[in-house]
C-alpha cells in the first residue's frame, strides 16, 4: 500500500495548493479519497470522529440496491426468452439482461459524474458521493429498451436542473433520479409508456407483448399474473423494480444499517395499504378492485418507497415529518394510479409531489416546537408580572 | 423525559468507551514553576490588564479584569512575579504567565462571619478574591454578571463524557467544603440550587443538604447541565440561570472557610497516549509541561487536549491547563491514510454510533483506542435524523445549526439558542456523516447573539 500511496502523492504534486493545477484538485482528490481515507485530522470541535462518512453511507445504499439490480438483469432476459418461447438457462437470461443494462449504467455514470466533477472544480468543493447512488438508480427505473442517448440526456437534465441549479448535493428539492425518469417520461412518452416498451425487444418482435400489470388494468384487461409472481418479480416493468422480494431485502439492509428511514418506509406501506383497502371497498373499476396487497407489489411501489422516498435530502427531515411524508407518499401513489390511469407511474409522481411538500411538512413540525417554546415564555411573563 | 419528581431518564445519546480511562488513584502533582491564565478560557471575555510584567503578585492578587464588567477580576493562582504577558494579533492578550516564588503568600479576605453576610457582601468577596469566574450563566455560558439574580443555580455532580471525570472520587474528602459552598451560593439566588446526581452511583452528593436533587440516568449527554435545566427549570427569554462545576463549589467553600482564594484543580490525565492514567491534585493554571514530565505522557505525535475529548482545547507543551478543565487528554494524532477505509463494515476498530460499522456489537465492553483522524472529508449536509438521535433536548439541532449558519437571529432565538451551549453539540460533531463542525457553528451563532442581542 505504501508504494501506491507514494505514487498518488507524486501524481497529486501539481494539484497542491499554490501549484499550477490547483483548480482541478477536487477531481484528483475524488480518485485519491476513493482509494484512501485521507489523513486529515480534526481541527475544530470534537477531537475524535466517528468512522462513518458520506462515502460509507452512499456505498451502503449501493449494496442495498444490488439484489434488486441483479434480479432486474435476470428478469430482463427472462421476460424476453419467456415470451419468445425459446429455451434458455439462467445464464442466457442474465447475459441478455447484462448486455442491455450495463451500457445504460455506464452512460449514466459517465454523463453524471462528468457534470458533477465539472461543478466540483467550478465551485471549488470536493466531489460529493450522492451521485454514486443516483447514477445507479436512474438505469434501474428506466424501461429496458430506452435508447442510451435518452438515458444520457435525462441524467444531464436531472443533474443540471434538479440538483446543481439548486446549489448541488444537499440542496435539491426533488429526488434527482426520479427527476431523470420524469423528464424522460414527459419528453419521450412513446419510449416510456404503452405496451411495447417493458420487455426487451418488444418493439421489434411482434410476438412479444410488454404490457405492465397497471397498464393492463387501466386498459380494462384481465391480469394474468398471480400475487406470488408479482411479489417475486417475474413480471414486465422498469428494469429493477419488479421484484418486491429483492427490493425488500435491500430495504432490510437500509433499515438495519440505519441509512434509510424506517419511518418513511413503514409510513409509505401503511399509507398505500390504507388507500388500497378503501378503494377495494369502493370497487368501481378494475383498478379500484385490484387487491390492495397486489397494489403493494406492482408498479415499483416498494422500490419507490424504499429507495427513492427515503432520499434524506428531498424527504422530510424531522421525525414527525417523516411519518407524515411517508404515509402521504403511499396514499398519493394509489390515488394517482386509480384516478389517473394514464399515469400508471403513480409512485414516481407521488414521491415527486411529496418532495415538493416535504419542506412545508417540516415547517409545520418545527413551527410547533417554536410555538411551544414561545408559549412557555409568555406564560412565564404572566407568572412573573 | 422527566419521570416522577426530579428523575430524568435520558434516552437519546451515546456513550463512547475509550481506552485510557483514569484509575481511581489520586496523586499530588509537584508545584509547577510557572502558571498561566489564558483569557481565552472565558467565553467572550475582553481582558484589561491590572499588572505589568515583573510585578510581584500574591495568590489572589488581581491580574486583569473584564472590560464589560470591571467588577469581575481574575487573580493569580500562585505567589510570585508576572514574567510574561503574551499578546497575539491586535495586541490580544493570549496568556498571562506567573513564575512561582514558592513562598505561598496569599491575599487574605475576611470571610469569618459568612453566615451573617448578605448577598451583596458575598458577591463582593467572590468578586474581589477572583472566585467569581467560577460561576457561569445561561444563556451563552459566559461568566455570570454580579448584577443578576438567577432564577436557579445548577450543579452537575457527574460527567458522562468519554474518559469522564469522577467527582465523587476526587471530592470525597471535600464534602464539608462542598456543603459550605452550596450554602454560600444559596444566598445568591431566590430560587433553588439543583444538584444533578448520577442515579446509578450516588456517592456523597446524595447527603448534601440545602439543594434540590435531580437523579439522572442514561447515556451522554445525560451529565450536561443543559439537559438538567431543560427538564427541570427550562430557561425562557430574558431569564438567567447559573451553573457551577462541583470542584468550584468546593473552591468557593474553601475560600469562605479560610479566607484565601482557592484554586484547587483535580485533573484526570487520560487517553491512550498516557502511560498510567490517573488523577492528580493540582492547581488552576498548571503548566502542561509540568504535567507531561510528571505523568509520563508520550506527547510526540500526540494530540494534547485541555478539557474533554469532545470539546476541549488543543494545547502544546508550552501552554497551560484551561481554567475550567478537569481533564487532560492525550491521544495519538491520526494523520495516516486508510486504504479503502470507507467500505461499510471494515475498520471496526474505530468506534461508531452508526450501524454501517460493526463496532456497535462490542461497544458496551470494548475500550476503543482512537486517534484524531477525521475519518472522511467534509461534505454537504445530507443525512438527516442522526443529530436528533444523540440530542435529548426538545430542540431541533439541525435546524438550529442551519439558522446559525444563516445568521438568522430571530430563528436562532425561536429554535432555542438560549437553552444550549456549544458543548451540547459535542456528540453531533463526533457522529456527523458530513463531518460538519457543529460546535464551531453554534459558538459563532452564540457570539452573534451576544453582539446583536446581548
Amino acid at each position: 500500500m505504501k508504494i501506491l500511496r507514494e505514487i498518488i502523492d507524486k501524481v497529486k504534486g501539481p494539484f497542491q495548493k499554490g501549484e499550477k493545477f490547483e483548480k482541478f484538485a477536487p477531481a484528483v482528490n475524488a480518485f485519491d479519497t476513493f482509494l484512501f481515507v485521507p489523513n486529515h485530522t480534526t481541527k475544530y470541535g470534537s477531537h475524535i470522529r466517528d468512522a462513518v462518512d458520506l462515502k460509507r453511507t452512499m456505498v451502503t445504499v449501493i449494496l442495498a440496491l444490488l439484489p434488486a439490480l441483479i434480479y432486474g438483469i435476470y428478469n430482463t432476459g427472462y421476460q424476453y426468452y419467456y415470451q419468445t418461447g425459446e429455451e434458455f438457462t439462467f445464464l442466457d437470461a442474465f447475459i441478455h439482461g447484462s448486455l442491455k443494462i450495463i451500457p445504460m449504467i455506464i452512460v449514466s455514470y459517465v454523463v453524471g459524474l462528468t457534470i458533477e466533477f465539472g461543478f466540483a472544480v467550478y465551485r471549488g468543493h470536493e466531489v460529493n458521493e450522492g451521485y454514486l447512488v443516483t447514477g445507479l438508480l436512474i438505469p434501474m427505473i428506466m424501461p429496458v429498451d430506452i435508447p442510451l442517448w435518452m438515458v444520457g440526456l435525462s441524467v444531464a437534465f436531472a443533474v443540471f436542473i434538479a440538483k446543481e441549479a439548486f446549489g448541488g448535493t444537499g440542496m435539491n428539492i426533488l429526488n434527482p433520479a426520479l427527476t431523470a425518469r420524469a423528464f424522460a417520461f414527459f419528453a419521450y412518452p412513446t419510449y416510456m409508456s404503452g405496451n411495447k416498451v417493458w420487455v426487451s425487444e418488444a418493439n421489434n418482435i411482434d410476438s412479444i407483448s410488454g404490457e405492465t400489470i397497471l397498464g393492463s388494468l387501466a386498459a380494462g384487461q384481465q391480469v394474468n399474473f398471480s400475487t406470488s409472481e408479482m411479489f417475486f418479480g417475474s413480471i414486465p416493468g422498469s428494469i429493477a423494480e419488479t421484484s418486491t422480494l429483492w427490493v425488500l431485502a435491500g430495504g432490510l439492509v437500509l433499515i438495519l444499517t440505519g441509512v434509510g428511514s424506517w419511518r418513511i418506509i413503514l409510513g409509505g406501506f401503511i399509507g398505500a395499504s390504507i388507500a388500497g383497502i378503501l378503494f377495494n371497498l369502493w370497487g368501481l373499476n378494475e383498478l379500484m378492485s385490484f387487491s390492495w396487497i397486489n397494489h403493494l407489489f406492482v408498479g415499483g411501489l416498494a422500490f419507490g418507497i424504499i429507495f427513492m422516498a427515503t432520499d434524506p435530502v428531498s424527504a422530510a427531515q424531522t421525525v414527525k415529518g417523516k411519518w407524515i411524508y411517508g404515509i402521504l407518499v403511499g396514499i398519493f401513489c394509489i390515488l394517482i394510479r386509480v384516478f389517473n390511469p394514464a399515469y400508471p407511474e403513480g409512485v414516481m409522481l407521488a414521491i415527486l409531489l411529496m418532495n415538493v411538500f416535504a419542506p412545508t411538512i417540516d415547517h409545520y413540525v418545527v413551527e410547533k416546537n417554536i410555538n411551544r417554546r414561545k408559549k412557555r415564555w409568555t406564560l412565564n411573563q404572566i407568572k412573573t408580572a | 423525559m422527566q419521570l416522577a419528581e426530579n428523575k430524568i431518564r435520558v434516552r437519546k445519546g451515546f456513550n463512547i468507551n475509550l481506552d485510557g480511562e483514569a484509575d481511581r488513584i489520586l496523586v499530588d502533582l509537584p508545584e509547577s514553576k510557572t502558571y498561566g491564565i489564558s483569557p481565552d478560557s472565558f467565553f467572550n471575555l475582553i481582558p484589561k490588564m491590572l499588572v505589568k510584567e515583573n510585578a510581584k503578585v500574591k495568590k489572589g492578587s488581581p491580574l486583569f479584569f473584564s472590560k464589560n464588567n470591571p467588577r469581575i477580576t481574575f487573580t493569580s493562582p500562585v505567589s510570585g512575579s508576572v514574567t510574561a504577558i503574551l499578546r497575539g494579533e491586535k495586541r490580544k492578550i493570549i496568556e498571562v504567565i506567573i513564575t512561582s516564588d514558592n513562598k505561598n503568600e496569599s491575599e487574605t479576605f475576611d470571610t469569618k462571619d459568612y453566615v451573617k453576610l448578605d448577598e451583596k457582601n458575598i458577591k463582593e468577596l467572590l468578586l474581589k478574591s477572583g472566585s467569581w469566574p467560577f460561576i457561569r450563566q445561561r444563556p451563552y455560558n459566559t461568566i455570570a454578571s454580579p448584577e443578576d439574580n438567577p432564577k436557579s443555580i445548577f450543579v452537575s455532580s457527574f460527567s458522562t463524557l468519554p474518559l469522564s471525570f469522577d467527582y465523587n472520587f476526587c471530592l470525597k474528602d471535600n464534602q464539608d467544603e462542598f456543603q459550605l459552598g452550596v450554602n454560600v451560593l444559596k444566598k445568591l439566588t431566590l430560587g433553588k440550587i439543583f444538584l444533578a446526581i448520577d442515579n446509578t452511583s450516588k456517592g456523597f452528593f446524595d447527603k448534601i443538604e440545602n439543594v434540590e436533587k435531580i437523579y439522572v440516568e442514561g447515556p451522554h449527554p445525560a451529565g450536561n447541565s443543559s439537559v438538567h435545566i431543560h427538564n427541570v427549570d427550562p430557561i425562557n427569554y430574558g431569564e438567567k440561570i447559573w451553573t457551577v462545576n462541583p470542584e468550584d463549589v468546593v473552591n468557593i467553600g474553601i475560600f469562605f472557610k479560610t479566607g484565601i482564594f482557592s484554586c484547587k484543580r483535580t485533573l484526570a490525565v487520560v487517553g491512550s497516549s498516557v502511560e498510567k492514567p490517573k488523577y492528580y491534585n493540582s492547581s488552576i493554571g498548571t503548566s502542561v509541561k509540568n504535567l507531561i514530565d510528571f505523568s509520563k505522557i508520550n506527547y510526540k505525535n500526540s494530540r494534547l487536549v485541555s478539557g474533554d475529548i469532545l470539546s476541549g482545547k488543543q494545547v502544546g507543551p508550552d501552554n497551560y491547563i484551561d481554567f475550567y478543565s478537569n481533564t487532560f487528554c492525550a491521544i495519538p494524532e491520526g494523520d495516516k491514510h486508510r486504504f479503502f477505509g470507507w467500505i461499510p463494515f471494515v475498520d471496526n476498530f474505530i468506534p461508531s454510533m452508526h450501524k454501517t460499522s460493526l463496532s456497535w456489537i462490542k461497544s458496551n465492553k470494548k475500550k476503543y483506542k482512537v486517534d484524531t483522524n477525521l475519518n472522511g472529508e467534509e461534505r454537504a449536509m445530507v443525512v438527516t435524523g442522526e443529530m436528533e438521535k444523540v440530542f435529548p433536548l426538545d430542540i431541533f439541532p439541525m435546524q438550529l445549526i442551519k439558522a446559525c449558519l444563516n445568521q438568522d437571529i430571530e430563528r436562532m432565538e425561536a429554535l432555542g439558542i438560549y437553552e444550549i451551549i456549544p458543548e451540547d453539540f459535542g456528540l453531533i460533531d463526533y457522529g456527523s456523516t458530513s463531518k460538519i463542525e457543529a460546535q464551531k457553528i453554534i459558538k459563532e451563532g452564540i457570539k452573534l447573539m451576544l453582539k446583536e442581542v446581548g
